[in-house]
């Protein structure tokens, strides 16, 4: 399947999944994305080799994804498609950091494998609190939310036209992609020059739509921000959703939730 | 080359979003005191155009492979500087949440990379001053290479510096530059030439487009004032960082060696990068320090890694204490307690999939 239907049929899914109406759907994406940035930020600052501890902080996505009833197998396919930068930067970790820091069992365990496992796990801590705020919340509840938090007009009026326009022009795009590929008998994709006109005609149609969109919205009353459809309104679930979340990230950052119930288990052992 | 939330601290994270932010804030103002023509609606309909034509793939020559556009400086020429850069913030968004390339943290790292540099440095400084009021179309493509190849490259080194900084990848500066720059000159020459054939078709059907000046009213001069304020403060940031590396080591400036050899040093730049922040961060360094973890001291590596670091010179009487950034993964009971949390949670979700599975069906 070309990149630009799989694209397209991802954001469509995601697009569903945030349709929905559960208990984490119906929180204010402003108590969202409040959340979410608290918990990139715990996840963020932790210690560079720490791996152990930062399992606690995966009950967030993971509780919002199982209330949100947003199936896992979809977050785990885009964490996995998302992942080769990460990776490929995290993999020299072991080369540089040799040095033993645990044994575990008979395994000697480096610093390198220490903050490469844990490069791993905040790479999926944090990709998939993206996509569980976008899952739970839906792109136009982000947008607005950032709106009532203060982010300029214009900023707002652009994420809500971009994510307009992005179906439309996907699928013109598919559509020449799909032409292209049916008149050319190799089977490879367009050389540059052809790109550049298929391209270019995109982009002048794409251009011309814009301007009669734009004079048809403002002969609606276009004022420069696009109107929410539904207000967003913070109630005291909303207020007690947020300060558990937050209060839980600093016990699960600060508290060595890890450690201690491992204590727990095996006995006291160090 | 999206910078990932895994590799960035807080405090490099933070500063890339101050920075953004600010970028965006202004660009915002800018383009509401110019908002008489249609610059809104083409901004979105320009930014869903990129974000399309990312998707269609090109044949790269010479080489069996194919790439993609990156659109900062197609935004540019096509928008001007400002609503570029909101446009490219909000390609960089949609691109962060819905297929998880980049991060939250990171957006402001990524927004900088990709967005200011083709915007407010390569399309005035490079791109403006070689095409002219008349270019032909040899120029055109030859400015657009410089451009686009200039622009990843700074891009490039951006994602270099801030990674340096974030003190989390273990790479060396030498070699990660080795590896960015090349590849990113390769990139950014095949960026340019796409640009240049998409120009070319565009110049030739619609040449008001392309410059704004040519046919249509003439185009406001973009002024250099923000982009030397900008520099400026970047100078003072830079400026603080070295003095700041240069002070607390007086080898500070050798870069290769900056984040090589030393199990400490990352872990050094990491408590430094938060003390310098102030608030929450200070915190997160310094709390574990006075944590019941004693108990894990007697382990030689923890003895070992909090010898002879700066924070044994700075609190004396903490220099027992394990080093902050010892985790608990080096211990059997974290590693222990770490997999019972994991099952924990995964029967947390399990239960809440279940539930909510049993509501849908009675309701």
């Amino acid at each position: 399947m070309p990149r630009i239907d799989a694209a397209l049929r991802e954001i469509g899914a995601l697009d569903a999944l945030a349709a929905q109406d559960t208990p984490v759907h119906r929180l204010d994406p402003r108590v969202k994305l409040l959340a979410t940035a608290g918990f990139v930020l715990a996840v963020a600052s932790s210690p560079l080799r720490e791996f152990a501890e930062l399992a606690p902080l995966a009950l967030f996505p993971v509780a919002m994804l199982a209330a949100g009833r947003v199936p896992f197998r979809l977050v785990g396919r885009s964490l996995l498609l998302a992942s080769p930068f990460a990776v490929m930067v995290g993999v020299f970790n072991p080369l540089f950091d040799r040095e033993v820091v645990a044994h575990w069992g008979p395994l000697a365990v480096t610093g390198g494998w220490l903050s490469f496992l844990s490069i791993l796990a905040r790479f999926a801590l944090t990709a998939g609190a993206a996509l569980t705020l976008l899952a739970t919340t839906g792109y136009v509840g982000v947008g607005s939310g950032l709106g009532r938090l203060g982010a300029p007009r214009a900023l707002v009026t652009q994420f809500l036209l971009l994510y307009r326009y992005i179906f439309v022009l996907a699928d013109e795009g598919a559509r020449a992609v799909r032409a292209h590929a049916l008149r050319s008998a190799s089977g490879r994709p367009a050389t540059v020059r052809v790109w550049g006109s298929l391209a270019g005609h995109l982009l002048l149609r794409a251009h011309d739509r814009g301007l009669r969109v734009h004079a048809a919205m403002l002969s609606r009353g276009f004022d420069g921000s696009m109107p929410a459809l539904r207000p967003l309104r913070w109630g005291r679930a909303d207020s007690v959703f947020l300060a558990a979340c937050l209060a839980f990230f600093a016990l699960a950052r600060f508290g060595h939730l890890a450690e201690n119930l491992g204590r727990l288990a095996v006995g006291g052992a160090p | 080359m999206h910078m990932s939330d895994a590799l960035v601290s807080p405090g490099v994270g933070g500063a890339m979003w101050a920075a953004s932010a600010g970028l965006a804030a202004w660009s915002a103002r800018r383009l509401r005191e110019e908002m008489t023509d249609a610059r809104v609606q083409l901004m979105g309909v320009l930014g869903a155009f990129v974000f399309a034509a990312q998707m269609v793939n090109f044949a790269i020559p010479g080489t069996g492979s194919s790439g993609h556009l990156a659109g900062g400086l197609l935004l540019a020429i096509l928008l001007g500087p400002h609503a570029a850069f909101l446009a490219m913030f909000s390609i960089l968004t949609v691109q962060a949440l819905f297929f998880a390339d980049g991060g939250l943290l990171a957006l402001g790292c990524n927004a900088f990379n990709l967005g200011f540099w083709p915007c407010f440095v390569v399309y005035p400084l490079v791109f403006r001053r070689m095409v002219g009021d008349k270019p032909g179309r040899g120029r055109l493509t030859f400015a657009a290479v410089l451009a686009g190849a200039i622009g990843l490259q700074l891009g490039a080194f951006g994602v270099v510096l801030q990674t340096l900084f974030s003190g989390i990848s273990e790479l060396p500066f030498g070699t990660f530059a080795l590896l960015m720059q090349p590849i990113h000159l390769a990139i950014g020459i095949v960026e340019g030439l796409v640009t240049a054939a998409l120009l070319a078709f565009v110049w030739k059907a619609r040449p008001e487009l392309v410059l704004p000046s040519a046919t249509g009213p003439v185009a406001r001069p973009t002024s250099m004032r923000p982009v030397l304020v900008a520099f400026a403060a970047l100078a003072l940031v830079t400026g603080g960082l070295f003095s700041w590396f240069a002070s607390t080591r007086p080898d500070g400036l050798e870069w290769s060696s900056a984040g090589t050899c030393g199990r400490e040093e990352p872990a050094v730049l990491q408590d430094r990068w938060h003390r310098l922040c102030a608030g929450i961060q200070e915190w997160t360094a310094f709390l574990p320090g006075y944590d019941f973890k004693s108990s894990t001291t007697d382990g030689e590596p923890v003895a070992a890694a909090a010898a002879g670091t700066p924070e044994a010179a700075r609190e004396p009487e903490e220099s027992g204490a394990p080093h902050p950034a010892v985790s608990s993964g080096t211990s059997l009971s974290g590693v222990v307690g770490g997999a019972i949390v994991l099952a924990l949670i995964a029967m947390v979700g399990l239960g809440l999939r279940l539930r909510g599975r049993a509501e849908q069906a009675g309701g």
